[in-house]
């Protein structure tokens, strides 16, 4: 049923009908909403689960992989420092092939202290093992939790996912959502069947330790699941679509790229101002298309060479930076189209929640045409 | 061995870890100066040093670390650390 609702709250009623049975969180801004609403559907029994208030977030992650270990399906969210102070647990728990679901209500990070939205927060933590989904719109965001429980569960994959959305931009909006009802969550997510759990009557532990002989196997299984998750993927994707109506099979999506001679490669919220943008250059004449990335880890290198070998060049926006060098998207997205003589460019912008326009949209693919770029866009001037 | 999915193991796979290999100073116990009290085993953190029949106390080499605890805790400095060639 359509509803129109404030994006954290969408996230939370999604998390509450997947049935966590163990949630632990620390509010921290753009993503308290989402577990102050779930704190409230369990104190009114709306939803059975234990909700386990801790002192930060390096104890909230750290309580969902006793709880996760233990057979429970485990729920947190977080952002920004929350997520920072988490990034030893992070590791740990995708080691240990615990299948967490983390919103992240994507938030800069500090210093100087910010608390507006861009992605280096998850970015930062590309290289943990947990998978990676951005959303455009409240819709997806709210979709993407479904599905990354289903693909992080199967037991060929069992890797921890974040399901990463805009903070304020997505998790402060008000949108209709089209809001899934129990019985339809339940036909699509089957009860938690762990591999492997934490039982006093049958010892085990779990991340042990691994000499060298050992760890850099573990390290390539955990690659290789990665990359089975886009099989997996896929596969949940489509299903979705068949209960739903909505397809996520595609870990990216192409809008007017088909004739494009310019593709913005671009994730999350910012992709629905470029398809305005793209709309109005193509009445002026300019063929401009966009590739939506919705799955940054497994990062679909394949698929990204393959949808833009037809283009003229490639514009790659990042609300993101890895000092010293470049955006994390323009990377990878060059390292895609490696030897191909298609010229790639990335745009660094939004970076701690400065505005993103349409004309800001146009005049990058203007720069582009020009061969400009690999810079940071929209600096003030008069402030360097 | 396969890997185990997350490195999990089931109790006493630590015995798996030849952690001998770690020696440089290898403990060297002498049973003439022993008064048999146990402080070695005691105190070792490997839990590697086992009783005798005669009640005499010996490391086991296989786990044995070489932290030398044992020959700074024995009572009667029958232990002595010896620089070990491999």
């Amino acid at each position: 049923m359509m509803e129109i609702t404030e994006g954290s709250h969408a996230i939370a009623e999604a998390v509450r009908l997947c049935r966590p049975q163990v949630i632990s969180a620390y509010p921290i801004t753009p993503q308290t909403h989402i577990v102050e609403a779930l704190a409230d559907f369990v104190a009114n029994c709306q939803l059975d689960a234990e909700y386990i208030t801790v002192e930060n977030e390096l104890s909230a992650l750290s309580a969902c992989i006793g709880a996760s270990a233990a057979g429970s399906r485990t729920y947190s969210a977080t952002t920004s420092q929350g997520l920072a102070l988490m990034f030893e647990v992070c590791f740990n728990a995708a080691g240990m092939r615990l299948p967490i679901i983390m919103s992240i209500a994507n938030r800069a990070l500090g210093a100087p202290l910010s608390i507006w939205n861009d992605q280096q927060d998850s970015i930062s933590l590309r290289d943990s093992g947990w998978l990676q989904f951005y959303a455009e719109d409240n819709q997806e965001a709210t979709d993407l939790h479904l599905l990354a429980y289903k693909v992080a569960e199967d037991h060929s994959i069992q890797l921890p996912a974040f399901v990463c959305f805009d903070g304020f931009i997505l998790s402060h909006t008000y949108e209709p959502v089209d809001m899934l009802t129990q019985e339809d969550v339940d036909k699509y997510l089957p009860k938690f069947s762990p591999y492997e759990r934490l039982d006093a009557a049958d010892p085990i532990s779990f991340g042990m330790y691994a000499t060298p002989e050992y760890y850099p196997e573990f390290r390539y299984e955990m690659d290789q699941a990665q990359k089975r998750a886009k099989d997996v993927i896929a596969k949940a994707g489509k299903e979705f679509g068949a209960m739903f109506g909505r397809d996520y099979s595609a870990l990216i999506e192409g809008y007017r790229l088909e004739d494009a001679d310019t593709a913005i490669v671009a994730m999350g919220s910012i992709c629905g101002t470029i398809k305005d943008a793209i709309d109005e250059m193509r009445v002026e004449g300019k063929k401009v298309g966009l590739l939506k990335i919705r799955v940054f880890r497994p990062f679909p290198s394949e698929e990204i060479a393959k949808m833009l070998s037809h283009v003229k060049r490639v514009a790659v926006l990042d609300k993101n930076i890895s000092l010293g060098a470049k955006g994390a998207t323009a990377l990878e997205v060059r390292d895609a189209l490696y030897g191909s003589t298609i010229p790639v460019k990335g745009y660094v912008l939004g970076l701690g929640g400065r505005d993103v326009r349409k004309k800001d949209i146009k005049e990058i693919v203007a720069l582009s045409e020009k061969g400009q770029g690999d810079i940071f866009y929209g600096l003030r001037k008069e402030l360097i | 061995m396969a890997l185990a999915v997350g490195c999990r193991a089931r109790p006493g796979k630590a015995r798996d870890n030849k952690t001998g290999s770690w020696r440089v100073f290898k403990p060297v116990f002498d049973h003439e100066k022993c008064s048999k009290c146990g402080m070695c085993s005691t105190l070792c953190p490997e839990g590697c040093i086992h009783e005798d029949a005669e009640g005499f106390f010996d490391p086991d080499y296989t786990y044995c670390k070489g932290c030398g605890i044992c020959a700074v805790e024995c009572p009667k400095e029958a232990i002595a650390m010896k620089q070990e060639e491999k």
